[in-house]
């Protein structure tokens, strides 16, 4: 009896590496993060010693020239989010309806390039749209261009990569609800009148937004803070909140800007996903 | 007016035929727009020109290039350890951490399943930045302060830092693998006379297997893929293979990256398999 009594008071010793590695490693950094936002240049870049309080670079982040960095990273990953889900949805709906052979072997493929290096992934895409790559290959081999053309390199570029590396990530939360719920219910609605927008859009849509909003999380959490897609699909002609962060650590030296930056855009992502989590329950959560 | 439903019922049939084949035709075009560029890169890695885009003829070149390229080989080296000894580590402390949250209830609870939680949602490029600045800031004057030893960035540090972004993902697929746990089991053997520690390795510990392997399996590749966390707490001294490959993928296409890329897709297939089977065991 004691034994017992005792084995649960040390019971949760267990967490205990875990939490003091957690605090150590990613609570306190954090915290760094915010008092560094805080804190004065040094002279030669990086932070003065000992920190100086200022509020400096929260005001530069409302400069229009920042602003318009954050407003064109969440733009593009608004469209890299609609064009996930745009695709991923019917092609979720595809996968649950063919034979199940087929329906394993389908997700496979999409689960895959989870597996794979996101970088090696980004280069196959500037690879094949490179100048010296098999598209302007075709395009000048057909005539149809006289020099190559600038694929890379600009917005459209970034966006395509942006897709091509969250798309999986977009697919399976959304096959997971479309693949419980219930077709009978659009038979149903069907044969009570409704046609089949309407059926869609009244039954179908409704009882499987869980699986979507999942899937906008998944996608657009990560892009907009990506810097991998920007910096090498972009090219340094591309200036996403990501990289805008990279170069404050990086050739501007300037870590109090960074870091206010840094927090902004965690703010916006923590923000989003705890709006996500109170209003939905749990029960009807996919990720 | 049985006209009428009778021409609405085929039309509806036909449509109903047109929106399934549009339907396959999305996913047949999302799937060959993922695998093109990856059987493009993969078939010219087997090019026998610099030319990434013209096939001039059968060649292994760029692979035997890759076997006497010491830096490469040297990075490869600092990647599987790093991956080795983070993924010990944060399967043995997301493990414990699971099996503590789900049975035990204690202060700071709730805060600090947050902390387990956050790490996965917040984006890489801060986690990545605190560590560079809390390595600089605090840790290594401390060290110094403390023990006259200094420290720099390498090795040690992005070992510290994957451990770090491990644990949460360990810890959440060995919890999902406690739901519907059956504690009875454990009850079973304790009263057939086997202590805790027993108990633990013969019950417990094969009953969770599956799950503690499959987060030691994602903890695995997530270290063995990290590039930023990575960019921001390795220095210069010491490059991973993913900041290897990033410092020749700005510099431009050729054929050595194909090369370099399929072999890793390669080993990416062989770590898929293994997760396959993990499952099928489940």
């Amino acid at each position: 009896m004691s034994g017992r009594a005792e084995h649960r008071s040390r019971g949760p010793l267990i967490v205990v590496p875990a939490a003091i590695w957690l605090i150590l490693f990613f609570t306190l950094p954090l915290l760094i993060v915010v008092a560094i936002s805080f804190a004065e240049r040094g002279r030669a870049g990086g932070v003065r010693l000992p920190l100086v309080f200022t509020l400096e670079y929260y005001q530069r982040l409302v400069d229009p020239l920042y602003l318009g960095i954050f407003w064109s990273s969440v733009r593009i990953a608004l469209v890299v989010t609609l064009a996930c889900v745009l695709v991923g949805y019917p092609m979720a709906l595809f996968i649950s309806r063919v034979a199940p052979r087929r329906r394993n072997a389908m997700l496979l493929l999409v689960i895959i390039p989870f597996w794979t290096n996101f970088l090696v992934r980004t280069y196959a895409l500037k690879l094949l749209l490179s100048a010296e790559g098999v598209v302007n290959n075709l395009l000048l081999g057909a005539g149809l261009v006289e020099a190559p053309l600038d694929l890379l390199f600009n917005n459209f570029a970034v966006v395509l990569g942006l897709v091509y590396g969250y798309f999986p990530f977009a697919v399976l939360p959304m096959y997971a609800s479309i693949e419980k719920f219930d077709m009978t219910l659009v038979e149903a609605a069907t044969d009570l009148g409704a046609n089949l927008r309407r059926a869609f859009l009244r039954i179908m849509l409704p009882l499987t937004a869980p699986g979507i909003i999942a899937s906008v999380i998944l996608v657009f959490v990560p892009v907009v803070g990506a810097f991998i897609t920007p910096d090498i699909m972009g090219g340094g002609k591309v200036e996403m909140i990501g990289t805008l962060i990279n170069r404050q650590f990086g050739v501007a030296r300037n870590w109090p800007f960074g870091s206010a930056m840094s927090l902004a855009l965690m703010l916006m992502v923590v923000v989003g996903v705890i709006y996500y989590l109170r209003s939905s329950q749990e029960s009807e959560r996919l990720i | 007016m049985s006209a009428g439903t009778a021409v609405r019922i085929r039309r509806g049939s036909f449509s109903l035929r047109l929106g399934r084949a549009a339907l396959g035709a999305n996913a047949w075009l999302a799937l060959a727009f993922l695998y093109l560029p990856i059987l493009v890169l993969i078939f010219f890695s087997f090019n026998d020109s610099r030319s990434v885009a013209r096939w001039t003829g059968f060649s292994v070149e760029w692979y035997l290039r890759l076997l006497d390229n010491e830096p490469l080989l040297r990075a490869a080296r600092n990647s599987l350890l790093i991956a080795f000894v983070s993924t010990l580590a944060s399967t043995a402390m997301g493990t414990l951490t699971a099996l503590g949250m789900d049975r035990y209830r204690f202060r700071l609870r709730t805060s600090f399943d947050a902390i387990l939680y956050l790490p996965i949602v917040i984006p890489e490029i801060v986690l990545g930045i605190s560590l560079l600045l809390f390595f600089n800031l605090a840790f290594f004057p401390l060290l110094e302060a403390l023990l006259q030893v200094r420290l720099t960035l390498g090795l040690p540090t992005i070992t510290i830092a994957h451990i770090a972004f491990d644990i949460p993902f360990v810890y959440v697929i060995v919890r999902a693998r406690l739901v519907g746990f059956d504690r009875t089991l454990e009850q079973a053997a304790q009263d057939l006379g086997a202590n805790e520690w027993r108990t633990f390795w013969r019950i417990t510990f094969p009953l969770l297997l599956p799950g503690i392997l499959g987060g030691a399996l994602l903890a695995f590749t997530l270290s063995l893929d990290d590039f930023l966390v990575t960019a921001f707490t390795a220095g210069t001294a010491s490059p991973t293979m993913p900041l290897y490959i990033y410092s020749l993928v700005r510099r431009g296409v050729t054929p050595e990256i194909n090369a370099l890329s399929t072999v890793l897709l390669v080993a990416s297939m062989g770590l898929i398999v293994v997760s396959l089977v993990l499952q099928r065991r489940r």
